[in-house]
C-alpha cells in the first residue's frame, strides 16, 4: 500500500590505532552487508575523534571498533568519552580483536557493549547486533 | 527546539538525524524540510559522475580541500549501491576523505541506493535540501559508480562533472548516449596512465560532433592525476568558468526551473498515490479490486477512471 518506511541498521566500522590489520574488520563489514545492513566502513588509523566525528555525521546506531594493536584500553574509553561529549550517548560502542579477558570485563563495566575476540562466527556478530538495536 | 531550527543553529547531530529521516521516509522529516526550505536556494550544487573506479571519492576529497582553502563550507553526499540481494551496502567512499573528517566547515553523508536506480539514492534531494539549509556553500554529489545510463544527477546538480580514466574501451563506448550527454566537464583521471591524450582526443571527437548553438556552453575536457594533486586547480577554474557561465546566460534560472519541476511532480505523483491507496483501504480492499479484475468482472482501465472520477468530483 503507501510506501513502506525503510529503516535500516546503520553501523559504523572503524579501525583506530596504528595497526594495519584489517582483515577482520572487512570481514565484518561484509557479513553485516550481507545481513542486510548499512555498513560505513573508513578504512585504517582513525583517531578516536575522526571515528566519532564520522558516526555523528552518519547516524549510526551502532560502532564498531576493530583493535589489535594493544591500545585498547586507552581507545575504548577514548571513543567512549568524545561519544558522550558529542551527545551519542543512545550509540552503542561494540569492538573486536585480540584483548585479555580481563580487559574485556573493565571495558564492559565503562559502557563497550560488547567485544568479540577471534574465533567468534560472524553470525554471533550479526545476531547481537539484531537485538541490541531497537528500529 | 524543533528539529528545523537546531539545523538552522547549526547543530551536527540534528542535521544528521533528519537525513536519516528523510531517508527512512519518515513522515517525521516532513514539518522540518517545509519550515527549511525558505533558507534553501544558496547552494552551488555540482555533481559528479564516472564509472566505478575512476577516481571521483579521491577528486571530491580534492576539490574540497580547494573549496574550502577558499573559505566556502562543502556538504558532500556520497552515494555507494544498496545489494540488491540481501538489502545491505557497504559505504566505503569517506576512506578517501579522511582529512576534512574533523572539519566544521564540511558535512559528509554517506547513502545508499536503496534500490533506487539512476545512480543516486531516493532521498538525495531532499538531503540537499537540508545540507543548503544548513549553510553549505557548495554541495558535493558523489553518484555511485555508473555505467551508461544513470544519469539522474542532471535533475540535481547545477553543474555535472563526467570522469573518466584512459583504456575505458574504444571510441565506439563514448558514442553511447547517456552519460556524455550529462557532462558540463569531462574529467580524465589517472592520466599519467597509458592511453590519456588518446582519451582525450577520442573525447574531443564525440564532443565535436555536437552542435553547440553559439555562446553557449562547449564542455571542456581536463586531465587530473587525483591521488598526486595534479591538474586540480585547472579543474576548478573550469568549474568557476562553468558557474560564471550558468549565472550569466540564465542557463541557472532555466536549470532551476527544470529541477524544480521535477521534483514538485514527483511530490505530487507520491502524495497522490498516497491519498489513492488511503481512498482504496487496506490490502484486502485492494486485493478484492484486483480480483475482480482478474475474474474479468471489471477492467482496470474502467475501474481506475471511476475512482478518480469521484475523488476528485
Amino acid at each position: 500500500m503507501a510506501e513502506e518506511k525503510q529503516k535500516k541498521i546503520r553501523v559504523l566500522i572503524a579501525k583506530p590505532g596504528l595497526d594495519g590489520h584489517d582483515r577482520g574488520a572487512k570481514i565484518i563489514a561484509r557479513a553485516l552487508r550481507d545481513a542486510g545492513m548499512e555498513v560505513i566502513y573508513t578504512g585504517l588509523h582513525q583517531t578516536p575523534e575522526q571515528v566519532v566525528a564520522t558516526a555523528l555525521q552518519e547516524d549510526v546506531d551502532a560502532i564498531g571498533l576493530s583493535i589489535l594493536s594493544g591500545a585498547h584500553n586507552y581507545l575504548f574509553p577514548r571513543v567512549l568519552e568524545l561519544m558522550k561529549e558529542k551527545g551519542l550517548e543512545d550509540v552503542m560502542l561494540f569492538g573486536g580483536g585480540i584483548i585479555p579477558d580481563e580487559d574485556i570485563v573493565k571495558l564492559k563495566a565503562m559502557g563497550v557493549k560488547e567485544i568479540f575476540t577471534p574465533g567468534t562466527s560472524t553470525e554471533e556478530v550479526i545476531q547481537f547486533l539484531r537485538e541490541n538495536i531497537k528500529k | 527546539m524543533k528539529l528545523a531550527d537546531r539545523v538552522l543553529n547549526k547543530d551536527v547531530r540534528a542535521v544528521a538525524r533528519l537525513i536519516t529521516l528523510v531517508e527512512n521516509g519518515d513522515p517525521e522529516a516532513l514539518p522540518a524540510l517545509k519550515a527549511l526550505y525558505p533558507h534553501t536556494g544558496r547552494a552551488y550544487i555540482l555533481g559528479v559522475t564516472g564509472a566505478p573506479g575512476a577516481g571521483k571519492s579521491t577528486l571530491v576529497d580534492k576539490l574540497t580541500s580547494a573549496f574550502r582553502s577558499r573559505g566556502q563550507t562543502v556538504g558532500i553526499i556520497a552515494v555507494d549501491p544498496t545489494s540488491p540481494f540481501t538489502g545491505g551496502a557497504i559505504l566505503g567512499d569517506r576512506i578517501r576523505m579522511q582529512r576534512h573528517y574533523l572539519d566544521k566547515g564540511v558535512f559528509i553523508r554517506s547513502m545508499a541506493t536503496r534500490g533506487h536506480l539512476g545512480g543516486l539514492a531516493v532521498a538525495t534531494n531532499d538531503v540537499v535540501h537540508i545540507l543548503d539549509a544548513y549553510g553549505m556553500d557548495i554541495i558535493l554529489i558523489e553518484t555511485v559508480g555508473v555505467g551508461q545510463d544513470e544519469v539522474e544527477i542532471v535533475k540535481t546538480a547545477h553543474t555535472c562533472l563526467v570522469i573518466t580514466v584512459p583504456g575505458m574501451g574504444d571510441d565506439i563506448q563514448a558514442i553511447k548516449a547517456g552519460i556524455l550527454e550529462i557532462g558540463d566537464i569531462f574529467v580524465v583521471n589517472k592520466a599519467d596512465r597509458e592511453g590519456a591524450d588518446k582519451t582525450v582526443k577520442e573525447l574531443e571527437i564525440m564532443l565535436g560532433f555536437n552542435t553547440y548553438p553559439q555562446k553557449s556552453w562547449k564542455p571542456p575536457i581536463y586531465k587530473t592525476i587525483a591521488v598526486k594533486d595534479e591538474g586540480i586547480s585547472a579543474l576548478v577554474e573550469g568549474i568557476d568558468a562553468h558557474l560564471s557561465y550558468l549565472k550569466d546566460s540564465g542557463e541557472l534560472k532555466k536549470r532551476k526551473l527544470n529541477q524544480t519541476e521535477r521534483e514538485f511532480l514527483e511530490i505530487l505523483q507520491h502524495n497522490l498515490m498516497q491519498q489513492a491507496m488511503a481512498k482504496i483501504g487496506d490490502r484486502e480492499a485492494l486485493t478484492r479490486l484486483l480480483s475482480k479484475i482478474v475474474n474479468r468482472e471489471a477492467d482496470p482501465y474502467s475501474l481506475v477512471e471511476e475512482m478518480v472520477k469521484t475523488w476528485f468530483a
